[in-house]
């Protein structure tokens, strides 16, 4: 029975993720928008055009180019559904590095300059964020003496107390996972942004540019998830506040996205650190002081 | 009804104009028309596009580089000639390197009048793209269909051998 019950959860979340994530892309552009006086999209927009770009002409550069894409898809997925499982967090960082890997040979494979530029700033930002990442997994394994996101989840005081640091960390560098101004130097994900063509997804059309466009709707509920882990308490009622703070974040994201112009990868990358070492660093040796 | 019609992505290329017809099509994209309404989105890619928005008359110099966009596009596709020097060479016609309109060079689906165009114009001549764009994807669904069941076809008579 317990299988049972852990494959239809595993089902439910690679059913459901996407959809959530589709509907927060949709809301995202009606929001942005409204902040530029526009009325907007319909909010299904995102699903209308992936099952578009699924019904359009496969344009093959080559075997590979393809191949990689699909490789990151199942990467994110698996990544997602660990985290929301209650699995590994630390396998579940490795398991997304391993997807954003597959995608940058993917940028490397199709043998264009935009998709090849696209590729090195895809690299460059997971330098950038990956640091944090990191820590944060260690700021987790701090509070509450697991890496396990179900024993994270069941702390008696959330783990945002012992962690401020090391949160607003993870929301700077949210805006890199979630392709938003200023940090959305890879590919130009979000329309209206478009300096270097699209980066990595240049010479992706039909299919797997849909592929692509899911992929992100799985890595979006992965970094809210993380948000999530921040506020999740034993107490039940914990999962409101958490699932607030999630939409504030994510809305946050969406102002920062549409108020700011994208910065150099210089910037980006020394930003970041900067963020990183300083607060998230110094959160951690303080909370060692203090255990 | 196929879902291009809900999302038709377009690119736009200038060819030989005086960026009348241009700054009018990116109006299109302002609060004023806002054409992401129906989803349209300004991609300047043209492996992401369905719908290729022509300005300006085609000259020597852009014969191939209109070619290569048109080429690299996903099927289905629609050329849209936005203007009337993208129509027939208009005010340039005459000059000694203009070819003339983008039909000289590409099969254009639908012709969008004025000098400039006004962006009322050029939206409904997108609508009226997404129509032909909705009619191409019934067709190549037809011949995706066909394929398949000659493969079948195929592979039952290797089977029966």
């Amino acid at each position: 029975m317990k299988i049972v019950m852990m494959i239809v959860k595993i089902m439910g979340i690679i059913v459901l993720s996407p959809l959530i994530g589709g509907l927060l892309s949709g809301i995202d552009r009606k929001i942005s928008a409204h902040f530029q006086g526009r009325s907007g999209p319909p909010i299904l927009q995102p699903f209308y055009d992936v099952l578009k770009l699924i019904q359009k002409e496969n344009i093959e550069v080559n075997r590979f180019h393809r191949f990689y894409i699909y490789i990151s898809l199942i990467f994110t997925i698996f990544t997602t559904t660990i985290v929301l499982m209650g699995g590994d967090i630390l396998l579940a960082m490795f398991g997304l590095t391993v997807a954003g890997i597959f995608f940058v040979l993917g940028g490397y494979a199709a043998n264009s300059a935009y998709s090849f530029l696209g590729a090195e700033r895809e690299l460059l930002q997971m330098m950038a964020y990956e640091p944090m990442v990191l820590i944060a997994g260690a700021g987790f394994y701090y509070v509450s003496g697991s890496f396990f996101t179900s024993e994270i989840a069941r702390v008696s005081i959330p783990s945002i107390v012992y962690l401020p640091g090391v949160f607003v960390g993870m929301v700077f560098i949210l805006t890199f996972k979630l392709r938003k101004s200023p940090f959305d130097l890879s590919m130009s994900h979000h329309g209206g942004h478009q300096e270097i063509v699209s980066g990595i997804s240049t010479e992706y059309s039909g299919r797997e540019l849909a592929v692509i466009e899911i992929a992100h709707w799985y890595e979006t509920i992965f970094a809210l998830s993380l948000v999530y882990l921040f506020f999740a308490t034993k107490a039940p009622i914990s999962i409101l506040f958490a699932v607030i703070a999630c939409v504030v974040v994510y809305f946050f994201e969406i102002v920062i996205d549409n108020s700011f112009a994208r910065v150099k990868w210089q910037m980006a990358l020394k930003t970041s650190w900067i963020v990183t070492s300083v607060l998230a660093t110094a959160n951690l040796v303080v909370l060692s002081f203090f255990r | 009804m196929n879902y291009n019609t809900k999302s038709p992505w377009i690119i736009h290329y200038d060819g030989t104009s005086c960026n009348g017809c241009d700054i009018e099509v990116l109006a299109c994209l302002t609060p004023l028309y806002d054409v992401e309404r129906f989803g349209v989105v300004n991609t300047g890619n043209p492996k992401h596009a369905d719908i290729l928005l022509i300005t300006g008359s085609i000259n020597e110099q852009s014969i191939s580089v209109v070619k290569q966009l048109y080429d690299t596009m996903a099927n289905p596709k629609v050329v849209v000639a936005v203007g009337i020097c993208a129509a027939t060479g208009g005010i340039f016609a005459d000059c000694y390197n203009v070819l003339g309109g983008v039909d000289k060079v590409l099969p254009v689906d639908v012709y969008v009048p004025g000098c400039a165009a006004r962006p009322e114009a050029i939206i409904d001549g997108v609508v009226q793209a997404i129509g032909i764009l909705n009619t191409r994807q019934n067709e190549l669904n037809q011949e995706k269909k066909e394929e398949k069941k000659e493969e079948k076809k195929v592979r039952k008579n290797k089977t029966m051998e």
